[in-house]
C-alpha cells in the first residue's frame, strides 16, 4: 500500500527558471541525481560493511584462513621438519602476524572499514571461500557478474510485461468503471499480499508436478540445445512459470491502484472539457489522462521494481534460476562471507542503477524538470 | 469512539472486509487456543524432538482427511502396546523359574491399501539371560504364518520387511512382495489387494528368570496420519501449523506497528522542526530506500543470530525510514498550517506536546489502512526468511514447514499436502488482513470512496 499512497504525493510547485535549453536542464538534473545516488550507494555499502564486520566476524574468518594456510605451509616444509614443536609453533605465530600485517588486519577497524568500502565500491570483492564461478574462478566479482545477465533477463522481462499489461488493463478498466471485470480486479487486489515466490510454488505444483506441461525450474534443458533458436525457445519455456508467478503476484494490485489513479484524474475539469469537445476516447486517454500522470506512474513503477529486486533470492531459489539471488542463497548455505557481502553490494548498485535509469526517464517526461525548476531538490 | 463506530458501520458495506475481519478473528482465537493447549516449552521440545518422541508416526504421510476424497481408503496407523493393556497378555510359570509370556494383538483392518511398514518394539525386563520370542501371524481367512524366532534384548526392534529370513519364507508361501504387503494381501491376487477383516499377531516369549517379563509394542505404520500429516522426521505437522499462527500474528503485528508508529512520529518531528532536522530525515530516508532489505536481513541471520526477535528488530529498524515518511510528510506539511496548531502555540504548548497531541493524531486515518495492509507483508517476510533457511532456530513456523518440504523435494515426490497446508494458512492470513486493509483504505481515503 505504501506504493499506491506514494502515487498520490503532491509535488510542491517550483518556480520555473528562465533560459537554458531543455537538454542542459535534463543533463543537470541527471547529474545531480547521479551524484546524490552515488553518495547514497556509498553510505549503503558502508553500512553493509559495518553490519558484515560488526564484532569482527569477517576478520575472524580471514584470520582463521591465514592461520590454517600458514600452519599447513610450515608443517609441510621439509626444511623445517627437524625443528622442535615449540620452535615451529613460534614460527607459525610469527608468520601469521606478518601475514595479518600484510593484509592490514592489525590496523584499527575504522581505517580498515574505509579500505573495505573502497574495495567494495570498486567491486574488488575479494575471493570466495568455497564457491566458484562456472569458469572455475574464485573471484567473487566474477561469480556475481556471471550471474547478473540471467537475473536481468528474468526480472527485466517480467517487469516490462507487468508495466505494460497492467497499464493497459488499468486504462481499460477505468473506461468501463463498475463493470464485472472492474469489480473482479478490485476484489482480487488483496491477493497481492503474497510475494512472487509464493505463487511460484503453486504454479510449479500445478503446471510442473501435476500437469507436466512445463519444467520445474532451471533456465535451459539439460543438455542445452546447440542451435541458438532452440536454445532461446528452451529458455523461453523455462521462463513461463517464473514470469507468470511474478505477474500474478503484482498485477492485481498495480492494476487496482492505477485504475483508481486514472479514475481520479479522469474526473478533472480539463478531461471533461476534452470529452465535451468530442475528442475520441483514445486521444483523451493518451493526451489528457496518461500524459500528466506519467511521472507518477514512473515513480510507482520504480518502487515496484525495488520491491521485486528485493525478493530475488527466494524467487530464484524456488525456480532454480541461476541468477544473482540464488547465488546469494547458496552463499548463505555455504557460509561464504565474501559472496554474501559481495551480493549485497551488487544489490545496492542494482537498486541505485534502477532508480537512476528511471530518474532519467522521469526527467524526460516531467515538464517541471524539462521546462524549468531545478531537479536538485531531492 | 464515535468515529470508530462510524468506521465499523462504513466497513459493513464491504463484504470483503467482513470476510477479512472473520479471518482475523478466527486466527486470533486459533492462536490463543494453540498457546493454551500446547505451551511454548512443550511445542519446542516436541518440534525439536527426535525418534524417541515421534517413532510411532509414519514418515511423510498426508492427513487422514484425504480419505474423504479417495475411493480407495488409505490405512491409518495401528498402534498396540501390551504395556498399555492393548494386547491380551497371559503369563504362566514353568519349571526351573522359566515363564511363558503370551501376547496376542487383535485388530481390524479395513483399508484398501497396505500399511507402510510393520514393526515390533520389544521392552523385556530381565537381569542376565534375555528372553526368547516366537511370533506368528494369523489372517482373517485362517492362515497362520510364522514370522520369526529370536532372542530379544532391551530396545530390540523387529522390522518385518527388513528381516531376510521372513522375506524368504513369505516369498515361498505367499509371493515375492514386501512383508507388509504379503501379510495383508488376498492370496493369489495380482496386483495384490488387501484382505479386510480381523488379524491377530501372537508373540509367545519364554523368559528364563523369575522376575523377567516381556512387553512389546506392535505398530503397523499407516499411510495417513492425524489432521495435518507428518514430515520427513515423522513429526506431526499439526504442531508447526498451529504454532505458526501466533508467531506469524506476533511478527506481522509487531513489525507493522513498530515501523508505522516510529515512521509517523519521525515524520511529524521532521515537519515540525523543519530546517536541518527535516533535511536529515529526508536524506536518511533516501539512503534507507536504497538499502537492500532482504540481503541485509540475510547477512544478519547468517552472521549473528537467526532468532525471530532479532530479525524483527532489524526489520523494524530498517523500516523506520521507509518510503511512507514522504506520504506522511506531505500530510503533516498541510496540517502544520492549521489554525488550531497556531492556537496551541499561543497557549504555550511545547514542541513535543504539539507533535504528539496535535500533529500525530491527525494522521491516524491514513495510518490505519497502511498498518493493516503492512501486516501480511511482514508475515510473508518471516516466511521468506524461513524459506531461505534463516528461520528461527527453535520455533516452528509456517515458513519453516515450507522450507522443510521444498528442501526434501515435496513437489517432486508428490507430497503436496506438505506444501499446501502451510501455504494455505499463509494465504488465508495474508488475504484476511489485506481485504480489511483495502476496505479501510477506501473508507478512510475520501478520494477513493465510491471508486
Amino acid at each position: 500500500m505504501a506504493e499506491s499512497s506514494l502515487t498520490f504525493d503532491s509535488v510542491p510547485a517550483e518556480k520555473p527558471a528562465k533560459g537554458s535549453s531543455t537538454l542542459a536542464r535534463v543533463g543537470k538534473y541527471t547529474l545531480v541525481r547521479g551524484v546524490a545516488l552515488f553518495i547514497t550507494v556509498v553510505i549503503g555499502v558502508y553500512l553493509t560493511v559495518l553490519i558484515a564486520n560488526m564484532g569482527g566476524y569477517v576478520d575472524d574468518i580471514r584470520r582463521g584462513e591465514i592461520q590454517e594456510q600458514v600452519s599447513i605451509r610450515i608443517m609441510n616444509d621439509p626444511a623445517l621438519k627437524n625443528l622442535p614443536v615449540e620452535e615451529r609453533r613460534k614460527r607459525i605465530a610469527e608468520e601469521v602476524a606478518l601475514e595479518e600485517k600484510r593484509l592490514g588486519l592489525d590496523q584499527p577497524f575504522l581505517i580498515r572499514s574505509f579500505r573495505f568500502l573502497r574495495n567494495a565500491l570498486t567491486l574488488h570483492l575479494g575471493r570466495a571461500q568455497l564457491m566458484t564461478s562456472d569458469s572455475g574462478s574464485r573471484q567473487v566479482r566474477l561469480i556475481i557478474l556471471e550471474r547478473l545477465p540471467t537475473t536481468l533477463l528474468l526480472f527485466g522481462t517480467s517487469n516490462l510485461l507487468l508495466f505494460f499489461i497492467s497499464l493497459s488493463i488499468a486504462l481499460g478498466l477505468s473506461r468501463k468503471y463498475g463493470s464485472l471485470m472492474d469489480r473482479v480486479f478490485v476484489a482480487l487486489s488483496p491477493s497481492s499480499a503474497a510475494p512472487g515466490w509464493f505463487y511460484g510454488i503453486f504454479l510449479i505444483l500445478v503446471f510442473a508436478a501435476l500437469l507436466h506441461w512445463l519444467p520445474f525450474g532451471g533456465m535451459v534443458d539439460a543438455p542445452p540445445p546447440k542451435d541458438p533458436l532452440r536454445y532461446a525457445l528452451s529458455v523461453a519455456k523455462h521462463m513461463v512459470l517464473p514470469v507468470g508467478a511474478l505477474l500474478l503476484s503484482s498485477i492485481f494490485v498495480s492494476v487496482y491502484s492505477w485504475r483508481t489513479f486514472f479514475l481520479i484524474y479522469s474526473s478533472e475539469d480539463y478531461v471533461e472539457m476534452a470529452r465535451a469537445k468530442g475528442l475520441p476516447d483514445r486521444m483523451v486517454e493518451r493526451r489528457y489522462i496518461l500524459r500528466p500522470t506519467l511521472p507518477t506512474i514512473i515513480t510507482s513503477f520504480a518502487l515496484t521494481l525495488i520491491s521485486l529486486w528485493t525478493g530475488a533470492p527466494i524467487f530464484e531459489t524456488i525456480f532454480n534460476w541461476p541468477g544473482l539471488g540464488r547465488t546469494l542463497f547458496q552463499a548463505i548455505g555455504l557460509f561464504d562471507t565474501a559472496v554474501i557481502v559481495g551480493s549485497t553490494v551488487i544489490f545496492a548498485y542494482l537498486l541505485a542503477a534502477t532508480v537512476f535509469l528511471l530518474d532519467i526517464i522521469y526527467a524526460l517526461v516531467d515538464p517541471r524538470v524539462r521546462i524549468g525548476g531545478s531537479g536538485g531538490s531531492s | 469512539m464515535g468515529s470508530l463506530q462510524n468506521t465499523l458501520r462504513e466497513l459493513r458495506r464491504y463484504p470483503s472486509a467482513i470476510a477479512g475481519i472473520f479471518v482475523i478473528l478466527a486466527l486470533v482465537v486459533f492462536s490463543a487456543y494453540t498457546v493454551i493447549t500446547i505451551p511454548y516449552e512443550e511445542a519446542i521440545t516436541l518440534w525439536r524432538g527426535g525418534a524417541d518422541i515421534w517413532y510411532k508416526l509414519p514418515r511423510n504421510v498426508p492427513p487422514t482427511w484425504v480419505n474423504t476424497f479417495r475411493a480407495k481408503k488409505l490405512p491409518e496407523s495401528i498402534i498396540l502396546d501390551s504395556a498399555q493393556g492393548q494386547a491380551e497378555k497371559t503369563k504362566e510359570a514353568m519349571s526351573g523359574g522359566q515363564n511363558m509370556v503370551n501376547l496376542t494383538y487383535t485388530f481390524d483392518f479395513n483399508a484398501d491399501d497396505f500399511p507402510r511398514a510393520l514393526v515390533i518394539y520389544f521392552r523385556p525386563t530381565f537381569d542376565e539371560k534375555s528372553p526368547f520370542v516366537s511370533i506368528t501371524w494369523s489372517t482373517p481367512d485362517g492362515r497362520e504364518i510364522r514370522i520369526g524366532d529370536f532372542a530379544v534384548e532391551e530396545g530390540s526392534v523387529f522390522r518385518f520387511e527388513q528381516d531376510e529370513r521372513l522375506q524368504r519364507r513369505l516369498k515361498r508361501e505367499v509371493g515375492d512382495y514386501p512383508a507388509q504387503v504379503a501379510l495383508f494381501m488376498q492370496p493369489e491376487s495380482d496386483p495384490p489387494t488387501p484382505l479386510k477383516g480381523t488379524y491377530s499377531l501372537n508373540i509367545s516369549a519364554v523368559t528364563f528368570e523369575e522376575e523377567a517379563d516381556v512387553d512389546a509394542e506392535f505398530i503397523a505404520y499407516g499411510k495417513v496420519y492425524g489432521i495435518a500429516g507428518t514430515d520427513h522426521a515423522r513429526r506431526d505437522l499439526k504442531i508447526a501449523l498451529m504454532w505458526g499462527a501466533p508467531v506469524a500474528l506476533a511478527f506481522g503485528l509487531l513489525a507493522a506497528l513498530g515501523t508505522t508508529i516510529t515512521t509517523m512520529i519521525i515524520a511529524a518531528f521532521g515537519v515540525w522542526f523543519s530546517g536541518w532536522v527535516d533535511d536529515l530525515i529526508q536524506r536518511v530516508t533516501e539512503v534507507n530506500l536504497m538499502l537492500p532489505l532482504l540481503p541485509i536481513l540475510i547477512m544478519v541471520g547468517t552472521f549473528y543470530s537467526r532468532s525471530i526477535w532479532i530479525m524483527l528488530g532489524v526489520t523494524i529498524a530498517l523500516g523506520i525510514f521507509g518510503g511512507s515518511i514522504k506520504t506522511y510528510r506531505a500530510i503533516f506539511l498541510q496540517t502544520r498550517e492549521s489554525p488550531y496548531i497556531e492556537a496551541a502555540q499561543a497557549y504555550g504548548a511545547g514542541d513535543v506536546r504539539i507533535v504528539m497531541r496535535y500533529l500525530v493524531p491527525r494522521i491516524i486515518p491514513v495510518i490505519i489502512p497502511q498498518l493493516v495492509t503492512l501486516i501480511p507483508t511482514y508475515v510473508f517476510l518471516e516466511a521468506s526468511l524461513a524459506v531461505l533457511g534463516l528461520g528461527d532456530p527453535i520455533l516452528p513456523t509456517w515458513g519453516k514447514v515450507i522450507q522443510d518440504s521444498l528442501a526434501n523435494g515435496a513437489l517432486f515426490k508428490g507430497l503436496y499436502y506438505w506444501v499446501l497446508e502451510p501455504a494455505g494458512l499463509l494465504m488465508f492470513t495474508g488475504l484476511g488482513f489485506a481485504m480489511v486493509g483495502f476496505a479501510l483504505d477506501r473508507v478512510f481515503n475520501p478520494r477513493l470512496r465510491g471508486l
